[in-house]
């Protein structure tokens, strides 16, 4: 099987470096800033795959790396060095298979807004808080090309009504909504465009515990409804056994242990692995 | 291998790291073989601690085998070791030609019985309806009680759910199915059931490996049995 997204030595240091970093970070180091130059090894030398239709998860705790992951993937940070191919994107970026952080920012944009779905952890990053719901989803589809505006609002609606956002609220701002429901939209919202990747960082972090199940309910009936490839990012092992069936555990910008989800949690290999596992148990 | 052998396990080892223990080792089994051909069923036996359990989620690839081989012949012919093989090559299988009963059930939450024991259908391409009707049937078979079909299995009593776990394995059946204690909390009218389930699965050419109490009526479907060896107490 050919995979639909493909990671090569993505590597994000913050600060500028002095030829040893690499040497003095990681997770045999037990750090991710240089203690040289000071620099911050965020993530270093990930590489992975996607595969068509299947969930990802990358697990690990805060400061391991797994979102300046996500970041770099959607263009939200400019990485390092690394390559980053998607099978999808090539007829749009006009070059078979290319590394597309070697792309122009501008097509970059466009490849971000045809084929990936973001949801994040803080609703304010994906949503324009004091724009109705519908007109954040709406704001999307104009992005990704869309004119038709009752086609949009139709769209919308029916995004909407998948993510049991109530219609009644749709010329709402969303700064209205609960926590819950502002998730929900941001989950709409990603989903509008039919992306080919969908990326979920931390989506039920800070959440209560009955909101939790809801978003992750809807998540799981929605990755059996339309079967996106998707990369779930958590630190949270419950929702990585709930929704993911590869994981890939990241320490100190630093992928030290990859394998079947059930095999992560049932026979973890890697020290900080068995404490993850062993702390929640 | 021989193209009759489905499932070929040789000198089978593994071992736990408990690094959280200042780097303990435990072993699991170590020296398992057999080979078991197509359509065939094999007890794994041997006092309790050998790793009967152990081999069997070695071969579901739940564990990480450690030394040895477990070759797989798939359906389309190829031969796949799946101790080395790829994830995704062994979720594929997973998905398409193996089922495992555990003893335990580690259900979706929040998801109706008759939907956990559907989900392979319809996962399958099979219409939701159609899956669903199924379902019911088999959970009728099996002496679920209607009133519970569209309940959450997490409430249901041992033997329940020892059933709908059952039910969600073999409702599509596999080709090599792995049985961990699939009885082990059932009355004698349901053990009844399942083992005339699994004996039409095995006349339709379904190969097994199984792990039971001794006295269980699952060994009247045995052809085969492979003694776990005893181990060398451990330090």
């Amino acid at each position: 099987m050919t995979p639909l997204l493909a990671v090569r030595g993505l590597t994000k240091r913050f600060g500028a470096g002095c030829g040893e970093c690499l040497d003095r970070t990681g997770a045999l180091r037990e750090t991710n800033r240089c203690p040289r130059c000071g620099a911050i090894l965020a993530c270093r030398e990930v590489s992975f795959d996607l595969y068509p239709g299947e969930v990802l998860g990358i697990v690990g705790e805060s400061g391991s790396g797994k979102s300046t992951v996500v970041r770099l993937l959607h263009f939200d940070l400019e990485p390092t060095a690394g390559e980053y191919r998607l099978a999808v994107a090539d007829a749009a970026a006009g070059g078979g298979g290319r590394n597309l952080f070697a792309l122009s920012p501008f097509q970059r944009r466009r490849i971000r807004n045809e084929h990936m779905g973001i949801v994040y952890q803080n609703p304010r990053l994906g949503l324009r808080l004091k724009v109705s719901a519908g007109g954040n989803i709406a704001e999307r589809l104009l992005m990704a090309g869309w004119r038709h505006v009752g086609r949009i609002r139709e769209r919308a609606s029916e995004l909407l009504r998948q993510t049991e956002v109530p219609l009644a609220r749709m010329d709402e701002p969303p700064r209205n909504f609960s926590g819950g429901m502002q998730q929900r939209v941001q989950i709409a919202k990603a989903l509008s465009t039919r992306p080919a990747v969908l990326l979920l960082d931390e989506v039920t972090t800070g959440l209560d515990v009955s909101v939790q199940a809801k978003v992750l309910d809807l998540l799981r009936s929605l990755q059996r409804e339309l079967g996106i490839a998707t990369l779930v990012v958590s630190h949270d092992l419950g929702v990585i056994r709930l929704l993911t069936s590869r994981t890939i555990v990241m320490r100190h910008g630093e992928i030290i242990e990859q394998g079947l989800s059930d095999q992560i949690l049932e026979d973890p290999q890697h020290p900080y692995t068995q404490l993850l596992v062993n702390s929640v148990l | 291998m021989s193209p009759d052998i489905l499932l070929r396990v040789e000198d089978l080892a593994k071992r736990f790291v408990c690094h959280m223990q200042g780097g303990k080792e435990i072993l699991g089994f170590e020296g398992v073989s057999f080979r078991l051909p197509a359509g065939a069923a094999l007890a794994l036996t041997g006092p309790s601690g050998a790793g009967k359990s152990s081999v069997l989620k070695c071969i579901y690839r739940s564990y990480l085998p450690g030394r040895g081989s477990i070759r797989y012949r798939t359906a389309d012919g190829g031969d796949i070791d799946l101790a080395r093989a790829s994830e995704t090559e062994v979720l594929r299988i997973r998905s398409r030609e193996m089922g495992y009963v555990t003893q335990f059930l580690h259900a979706l939450p929040r998801v109706p019985a008759v939907d956990v024991v559907a989900e392979p259908l319809t996962a399958a391409g099979t219409p939701p309806a159609e899956a669903r009707m199924r379902a019911q049937a088999l959970l009728e078979r099996l002496g679920i009680d209607r009133a519970l079909w569209d309940a959450y299995p997490a409430t249901f009593s041992g033997g329940e759910k020892q059933r709908v776990n059952f039910a969600r394995a073999v409702i599509r059946p596999p080709r090599l199915l792995l049985l961990d204690e699939p009885t082990a909390s059932l009355d004698p009218r349901a053990m009844e059931v399942v083992v005339a389930v699994l004996s039409e699965m095995k006349a339709r050419g379904t190969t097994m490996v199984a792990v039971f109490h001794e006295g269980s009526p699952l060994a009247s479907l045995m052809d085969d049995g492979c003694a776990l060896p005893a181990k060398e107490p451990q330090r």
